[in-house]
Order: C-alpha cells, then structure tokens, then sequence
C-alpha cells in the first residue's frame, strides 16, 4: 500500500521506526497534491519547499533523539483560519490576501512541537462562514466523491484533501457544524470537541463562543490522536477550560459499548431529510443496539430552534469580530487617494473585501445588537440557548450519548443553493445545538445513501469534556462497518 | 470659529441652578496592559510596545490582568462603592483609526463597583458627590494628525497612528448628577477631582498625571431656571486637562448655556472641548446619526465573580484615605482649619508630616514648608515638593534654630543656600558662615563698640528709658550681620549701662 | 410583512462600514428580510424567566497575572500595514472625533 493511503498512526510507527523518513511521506503526500490539485481545489497555499524544510527538520529532531509524539513527522493540512507565521493566512478572504501573521496558532504551534509537517493551508468558506465552501473568496473546493458536488463546509478544503488521499490529517473549526458537516459529505471523521477543550487562540474569530478547532482524519483512532496533540489548557484562551483532556485515544482503541445508554434524537428525522440518510442512520442505531448499547428514544422539543438562535448570536458575534478588518493595519485598502477619508477607505475597503455571505451575517448580526432589537433577537436568542443546554443536560442524566444523522442530506450539487442562504442554513440543523452548549460531537462515516451512493455521517453527542465517548462509540461503529463493508468506506469512493 | 456669548458668571447663577457630573478615566499603573503582556511606559518610541493583541490581528484574544480588576475593586471601595458579586465585560462597538478593533471591551450594565460617595470639602462646607460606578475598560491608540494648518484634526491631510497606549487598563468612575451646588458647582467640580486624584494616589493605583493623560476628566454640565424641576440638557466637555481648568470649564459652560437660555435658545446634547488658551468651550464635530454601539457581553472574556472573602480583604487593607488622614493630622498638629486648607491647597501634607517624622516640631515644619519655603516655589513657579530640599534637611534646620544655633533670619540664609544646591544645612552654615555668635568676649566687644557709637541712646538707657535698649540691640545684630543671639546681646547692654529691668 | 426596510439596511450598512450600492441594498433588504422573518421563531421558546447564556460554559475568573511580556518589533507590528510613517501606521484622515 502506498504511503498515502495509510493511516496517520502507521505513518507516525513507521517514522519512529526508521522504516520510512518524514521528508519521503511528505514528499508522497505533496506528489499526490500535485496530482489531484485541479480537480479537487482543496487547498489555498502550498509550498512544497517550505514542508520538506520542515519534514527535514523532524527527521533530524528524531534522529538527535528527541522523543516526540506518536505523530511525529506525519503531514497535516491545516485550515487557513488558524495563524501560521511562515504561510498566508487568508481566512478564505480578499480583505486578507496575502497577509502573514507574524505568530502561530495555539493549535499550529502544538503541532509543530509535536513533529507534524504542515502540507499547506485548506479552504474554507469565507472567514468560516458557509456550508459548501462556496463562499470562499478564491473557488470553491469539490467533493472527491463527486466533484460536482460540495465538500461540505466551512472546512470543505479539510474535508476534502483528507478525503481524496492528500493529507492523512487535518484541523478544521466548528461553529455550528463546520467540521462534522464537511466530514459526513466526504466520509471522513470530523470530531467537534468540547468547547473550551481547544485553544481559539490564533483562530480568526468567526463567532467567539461558538468556535471550535477540531479534526479530521480518514479513521476515529487517527482523530483521537490528533485531537489529543493539540487540545489542553491555553492561557492565551481565557475561554480555555483548565482540566485534563479527556483520554480520547484510549477511548478510540477501547470500542466497547456494552451497557452504554444511547439516546435517539426523536426531532431530528422526518420532514426534510433525505429517505436515504435516515436509512443509514437508522441501520447505525440498530447496529449500536446489536453492539450491546441500551437505545431509547430521548425529545429535545427546543433544538428546532437552535437553527434560529444560531443565526442571531453567530452573526452578531461576527459582526464585532470582523469589524477589525478596516484597512488600517493590515490587509487591503481600496481607495485611499489621498483625499478620501479613513472612514470612507473603511467602508470601500469592506465593501470590496468582504463576500456576498460574509456582509449579509455582519448586517444581521449589527441588526439584532442594534437598540430596540436587542431583547427581541440577540437576548431572546441567548436564553434559547440556555434552554437549550438544558435539554442536553436533563438528556445526558438519561443517557450516555446522543445520536443523530449529522445532516439531513448528502453532498449537494455546487450552485444548488448558492443563492438561498435560507436553504443553505438548514445543513447545519442537527449540528448546531451542540455549538450551542458546548459539548462535545463527532460524526463518522456510516454508509452510503442509496439515492446518490454518497456518504451518509453518523453524529454522537457526548456531554462537555465527555469527548472520549464520541471516540469510544464512533471506533465501535467504525470497526463494526469496517467488518460489514470490508474496508473503509473510504475505499468505495471512484478514483481520481 | 464663532464665538459664544457668555452671561456673567452671578447672573447666570441668579437665573438658573446648575446640575453637575463628573466622568473621569484613570490610566491604571500596571506593569502590561489590561489584555496582554505589553509594557505601559508612558513616552516609549512608536509601536513599540505593542502585539498581537492589542494590534488586533486576526486571532488575537484578550487575557484579562488581574491586578487591574483588583485595582479597580479596591477604587470602588475607596468610593464607598457594593462591589459585583457576578459581572461582565462587554463590547463597546463603533469605528474609530485608534481602536485597533473597532470595539472596546468595557463594562455596559454590570460595572464591577457601583452605588458609591466621596465626600468633599468646599468652602467649609462638606459635598457628598455620589458615585454610580466604577468601571474597568481598554484606552485607545494615539493619532497625531499631519498636514492643514493646525495640526488639529480638521483639515489635516490623514493622521499617523501610534498603539503603545491601546490596551492599557482604564478605570472609568462616574458620577451621579451633583444638584444643590449652586455658586461653588465650579469649585465642587475641582475638589472631587482633587479629592478624586487624592485617592487615587493614596491607593496606589495611578500616578494620576492631568498633564499626561493618565488622569482625564469629562465634564458635564446642565443648567435649569429657577424654580424649574425638569433637569435641562447637557452637554459634555472633553479636553479638560488640569484641575484649574475642571473649574474654568464648568464656569465657562454655565456662562455660555445661561446665554444662550436666556436668550430663548436651547441647549444641544453634545460633546465639547476646552480650551486652556481662552478658557471656553467649542463643539465637537456633530455625529451624522446617533451611536448605537451595540453593547453585548464579551464572548472572549469570561464573567467576573469576585470572591467575598477576597473583597473583605481588600477593604481591610486599604491605605488611610486622604479625608480621614486629614483629620488625623489636623488633631495630631493641632491646627486651624484655615491652615489645614492652605495645605492642602499647597499639597503639602506630605512634605509636612515627613518633616515632623524626621524630628522637627509640626508648627515649625508647617512654618517653614507654607511661609519660606512656599515662597521660594511661588517665585521659581515650582511645586513645593519639586523644592530641591528634603523634609530631612527642613528638620535639620529647625532642630539648629532650635539648639540656638541658628535664629530665624541665619535659618532663611540657609534654605537659600540648600536651595542653591551649596549642600546639606550644616555644610551651607559652615561654608557661609552662619553660625550664631555665642563667644562672650566677641559679643562683648561689639556691644562696647556700639554703646561707644550712639551716645544718646545709651544716655536714654542710663536715664531709666529701658525702651531705648532696642536701638542698641538693632546696632549689634546689625554690626554682627545677624549672627548674635539678640537676647544675649541685650543682658550684656543693660549690664554695661548699669540698669535692670 | 416586511421586517426590514431598504432604508434600515442603509443604516445597517452605515454603522457596519460597508459601502453598498444601490443594487445591493435592496438585494440585500431581500434576503434579510427573509432571514429575520426566519430567525425570529426564537420568540416561540418561553423563556421569560430563563437566565441568557453568553458563554457556552460557566467559567469565571480568569486572569492573567501582571507581567511584562515581549512585545512584537515595530517592524513586525507594522509588516503588513497599508502605510506606514516613522515607526507608524499611516491612515486617511479621520473625519469624526473620537466617541
């Protein structure tokens, strides 16, 4: 099997054990990039010497003997929201082309201290905002699984590059759904950790409360140990939660779910959900339930509204955190000649800067902030989202972990909703509730939709800092499907 | 510009009763700033001091500093203020060049001290100025402007932006309105602000410099006619950047608002600037619409719960505020109100009790810091503590007066020559000379000599005309240039012309 | 009903600093309007008496102690600036006066 269709944890066992160098699984991963590049449009910055300089690097690191962890050496694509000091960050935005931040992420500096070797920088919908990648400002990524379709999004350039072979690994970020979303369309693992489990800081803000790193790989141990390299206490992250990281690796090699109490989302089904999706879901819970799990049907009559309170508190948030981009200090500036005024170049520079998406989400959140609106949306959405956190904490007193379809319909044909923001929402209907509390979901892979043969992702909620739970059930579903299927599902999906 | 017409200063008071308040910000003086680890040198070159952070590059968050929060509740407490049990910091949102992200973290409606006093003193008089609250926020970068003619914002060609002062920790404090002052609204407003910087100082939170910025003060000032109960409107003037010019800027905008009142003209909601040079206030540029900054919770920042056990502390430690000290002091010195005020006018309490700490007694190290001393500062326009002299060296002094070493006027000779950089007391008296003349036979010859000079005082003396003896005494304080002990030399006259008294 | 005007997206766009033209905004007014309507289901949870959450956790408390931290180069500050003059960030002249 060649180097780029083997896990991350066989790629970090054969590094550690000399059987392979981190400059030759860089280079095979960065061949494979070359090759599906055009069709695929997953990434937005790559720079071949810049990632064998690094593989370089960790070759020599481990040859010194420096003990670095289980994926030392082992390549990543990073979404281009998270700050890198030697690469652009661009967040997908023409308001920030070609900017370098003169610092790393959280996220991209643990990384880099754990040996991982930066592919390059993935696509996004603008500033994260987006379920199909669409929205980005430099083309939109494809489905590897039909590249007619969306990868997903916002970390639709993550997705896919995992998906298609070009990256084992990658970091996404989820605000309402943007990395559970794009793995289920792809049929890869995305886990969204608990909120506060992973540093923010670094991550341009989309919405402060809500945002997420997490990531994404082709089987949930890769995950974990993904997960596990990054998360932890960030005192540059006063949102940090300052306790252990839940022990996701272990739990993704223990996939015993025996006596394990599994609870149904009854509100999520139904109307509006693809015939073939529900199919898979429901054959997953039977599965779960022949795995020894106790299933039982749990209502959470408020996560209809999750939806709308998402698209109040995100946008309002939005409409703070993009303010920065002015035209002052970085990025671009359009039309400053000399006798405009700073205000002016302000709203020019924005107005050409920002995307279709992006402006709608900053107006609506500036509407909802705005006095006299205020108590009507912005704080009627807030306490929506108490209520809604108390429904996933009377749940979790009743079970161990939720489940649900992650979406309620596969990929979807690029341009398909494009111009109905309303339609495009709904992607991220069953996602979001968890954004809202802050706990912890993930989605694995768990078939095909028998309409369109496209990939079809189960969604495991766990309570906050009960990560390795996501991890435990997802790896029994995995190797049970595995078993069933024969192989990844992965390995179903049509060559490049 | 256009200039107001102004209504002199009793009238407008005879017609209208003024309502006061008072916003004054406060540079706090930490090591970094309030939300990252930025140096806060005041004065360091451009940019320097500066990072992610408090750029706003994307990404970026905010940590808060914990000594700023506890700076801040330990001002509230000093304000007689409840401290938050739970509260928040949140988003102040509007565009401005300086405001690296076109927000600021502040506090909306859950400040972290609120419902608190300071009690001032004003002609005699105490004026309780109540506090609504006292709040924690992000200063701003600084813009100079380049081009037009003034260097003023208006007509400038664009500006030049420097960030070392954005992030550094602000604690806003504000009043509630002030009524019932009446005539004195002017000097109400400058006391608080004094008694206010006081505080701040004794607390140790802020070196509270006007000049430099890192004290501010808005004032806001609304005038009603008489027998009116319906608060008029006011206005809010910036730019006041002394403690003289608190009360200027309160007098000036009560002259110009009873104008214009009277006159049948209404008072514009807005924001004003004074002006040091003429003492009066313009407008601020008028906004296009009104604010609307969009106040929410800061979603980066998690709320504050202030431990009670932690506040009771703090309450406990609190420095001796400026007030009670002053009557500590007043009752340890035994003096009168009046000389109390004087120096406290003259910021001398310091400088006096740290005299009577190294030794002197209070009335002479009150004499010598508010009568010579006071003068020499007047005369070189410095503050008495900016006196090149030490309480230690005031207390030298007074102690060489008091051994007889010195008498009044060697002792002005000598702060003259402290003054003058000739060294320590006792170095100026040996190096000028200064020392009383005690020597019996020294003295003996002068008053021979200048019984020998004026006859006919010295017949006056013989004759029983005791009074005469000044003259004679002035003769050898005069031929001694001051150094002879004049009692002495008295003894010695009435002994030689054979009376007594 | 029309939740939203042309005019208030104006305004919207106003206090956002965004420069819209008029096409735009009325596209704009279109969509939002469609949004709001959509979003304003929120009205339906009763939730009089439930406290609002700003934080998706119930932390408190934490700060950062007061130490000095190095601070970015004036050359690393100002590396991705439009323009710069003297160590400084040159920007348009400001017409309002700060808030």
């Amino acid at each position: 099997m060649s180097l780029i269709h083997k896990t991350a944890a066989e790629l970090g066992a054969l590094i550690a054990g000399g059987e392979v160098t981190a400059v030759e699984v860089a280079e095979a991963h960065l061949d494979r990039m070359a090759e599906v590049e055009p069709k695929i449009n997953a990434f937005l910055h790559i720079d071949r010497e810049t990632t064998v300089e690094q593989a370089r690097a960790v070759d020599a690191r481990l040859g010194a003997g420096e003990r670095l962890g289980p994926l030392a050496g082992v390549p990543i694509a990073h979404k281009d929201i998270f700050a890198t000091a030697d690469m652009p960050t661009t967040a997908a935005s023409k308001i920030l082309e070609g900017w370098r931040p003169p610092y790393d992420a959280t996220v991209t500096s643990r990384l880099r201290a754990a040996g991982l070797v930066i592919l390059g920088k993935t696509n996004l919908d603008e500033f994260a905002m987006g379920s199909s990648t669409e929205n980005s400002a430099y083309g939109t990524t494809h489905n590897p699984w039909d590249l007619t379709r969306i990868p997903g999004g916002s970390s639709g350039g993550s997705s896919a590059a995992v998906a298609a072979y070009e990256a084992p690994l990658s970091t996404g970020t989820d605000t309402g759904g943007s990395i559970r979303q794009p793995a289920a369309v792809t049929g890869i693992v995305g886990m969204k950790p608990t909120y506060g489990g992973s540093s923010r800081y670094g991550l341009i803000a989309f919405a402060s409360s809500l945002d997420t790193p997490g990531p994404f790989a082709r089987n949930v141990l890769d995950a974990a140990l993904l997960h596990e390299a990054f998360s932890g206490h960030d005192p540059m992250d006063s949102t940090s939660v300052d306790a252990p990281v839940p022990s996701v690796v272990e739990a993704a090699r223990n996939a015993d779910i025996s006596g394990m109490r599994v609870g149904v989302v009854k509100e999520f089904g139904g109307e509006g959900y693809q015939a073939g999706v529900l199919a898979r879901f429901h054959e997953a819970v039977e599965l779960l339930e022949s795995l020894g799990a106790k299933v039982v049907e749990v209502s959470c009559p408020s996560f209809s509204t999750a939806l709308p309170a998402y698209y109040l508190i995100a946008p309002s948030e939005c409409s703070s955190n993009l303010a920065r981009f002015d035209a002052m200090r970085y990025g671009l500036r359009v039309g400053d000649d000399g006798t405009r005024s700073a205000e002016e170049v302000m709203a020019m520079t924005r107005a050409a800067g920002f995307g279709p998406e992006v402006k709608r989400r900053i107006m609506l959140g500036t509407y909802a902030l705005s006095s006299g609106y205020y108590d009507a949306y912005y704080g009627q959405a807030q306490k929506v989202r108490t209520v809604i956190s108390r429904e996933f904490e009377a749940a979790f007193h009743q079970v161990d972990v939720l489940v649900s379809p992650t979406t309620p319909t596969t990929a979807f044909p690029i341009g398909e909703r494009a111009d109905d923001p309303i339609a495009m929402y709904l992607a991220d209907l069953c996602t979001i509730p968890s954004n809202l509390s802050g706990n912890a979901a993930i989605s694995v892979p768990c078939g095909l939709a028998d309409e369109d043969g496209l990939p079809v992702g189960l969604q495991i909620m766990a309570p906050v800092l009960g990560d390795d739970r996501c991890y435990r059930v997802g790896a029994a579903v995995e190797q049970a499907l595995e078993s069933r299927w024969g192989g990844s599902l992965l390995s179903k999906a049509p060559a490049l | 510009m256009t200039v107001d017409t102004h209504m002199p200063y009793d009238e407008a008071l005879a017609r209208f009763e003024p309502v006061l308040g008072l916003e004054t910000h406060v540079e706090l003086g930490t090591a970094s700033k309030m939300f990252c680890g930025c140096k806060t040198t005041f004065g360091a070159p451009p940019n320097t001091q500066v990072c992610p952070t408090c750029l706003a590059f994307p990404g970026s968050l905010p940590t808060a500093n914990a000594v700023a929060i506890e700076s801040t509740i330990r001002i509230g407490l000093a304000l007689n203020c409840s401290i938050a049990e739970w509260c928040r910091f949140a988003r102040k949102n509007y565009f401005y060049p300086d405001m690296p992200k076109n927000y600021q973290i502040s506090q909306y409606d859950e400040p972290l001290c609120f419902d608190g006093y300071l009690d001032v003193e004003v002609d005699g008089r105490t004026v309780r100025v109540e506090i609504e609250r006292v709040h924690l926020e992000e200063d701003t970068g600084k813009s100079t402007h380049v081009g037009g003619a003034t260097g003023r914002i208006q007509g400038a060609d664009y500006s030049i932006v420097d960030y070392n002062r954005a992030g550094i920790p602000l604690v806003e404090i504000v009043t509630k309105p002030v009524e019932g002052t009446e005539s004195l609204a002017p000097d109400v407003a400058k006391a608080y602000v004094t008694e206010l910087r006081e505080t701040l100082r004794s607390l140790g939170v802020s070196d509270v410099r006007m000049e430099e910025g890192s004290l501010r003060c808005d004032v806001n000032v609304s005038l009603m006619p008489r027998g009116a109960s319906e608060w008029g409107t006011r206005t809010e003037t910036k730019n006041v950047n002394s403690l003289r010019s608190v009360e200027r800027a309160v007098r000036s905008e009560i002259e110009r608002q009873a104008a214009i009142l009277a006159d049948g003209g209404r008072i514009i909601q807005e924001t004003r600037h004074f002006h040091e040079d003429t003492g009066v206030t313009t407008p601020g540029r008028s906004k296009e619409e009104a604010q609307d900054y969009r106040y929410f919770p800061e979603p980066d920042l998690v709320p504050i719960a202030p431990d009670p056990a932690w506040v009771a502390t703090l309450k406990e430690a609190l420095p001796e505020l400026p007030s009670v000290r002053r009557k500590r002091l007043q009752a340890e010195w035994g003096v009168s109100d009046l000389d109390m005020q004087a120096m406290h006018n003259a910021d001398a309490f310091d400088l006096v009790e740290a005299t009577v700490a190294a030794g002197a007694p209070a009335a002479d190290a009150r004499k010598w810091w508010m009568g010579e001393l006071a003068r020499r500062a007047n005369e070189s326009g410095v503050a008495l503590a900016g006196l090149p002299i030490t309480p230690a060296q005031i207390a030298r002094v007074t102690e060489l007066v008091a051994s007889g070493a010195l008498n009044d006027k060697l002792a002005r000779e000598v702060l003259e020559g402290v003054l003058a950089g000739e060294g320590s007391p006792d170095e100026v008296v040996e190096r000028r000379g200064l020392r009383i003349v005690n020597d019996e036979g020294e003295l003996s010859a002068i008053v021979d000599q200048v019984i020998a000079g004026n006859a006919d005082a010295a017949d006056k003396v013989r004759s029983g005309k005791i009074a005469a003896a000044g003259a004679l005494v002035g003769g050898v304080m005069k031929a001694s240039r001051g150094k002879a002990d004049a009692a002495r030399a008295r003894e010695l006259i009435l002994e030689k012309l054979g009376v007594s008294e | 009903m029309s939740a939203i005007t042309r005019d208030e997206v104006a305004h919207l766009a106003r206090l956002s600093r965004l420069a819209l033209t008029d096409d735009e905004l009325a596209h704009y007014a279109t969509q939002l309007d469609a949004i709001i309507e959509s979003v304003a289901k929120v009205a339906e949870v009763a939730a009089e008496d439930v406290p609002p959450s700003s934080h998706a956790l119930p932390l408190t408390n934490v700060f950062r102690a007061d130490e000095v931290r190095p601070s970015l180069t004036p050359e690393q500050a100002l590396s991705g600036a439009p323009a710069v003059e003297d160590n400084r960030f040159r920007v348009p002249r400001i017409l309002g006066e700060e808030a």
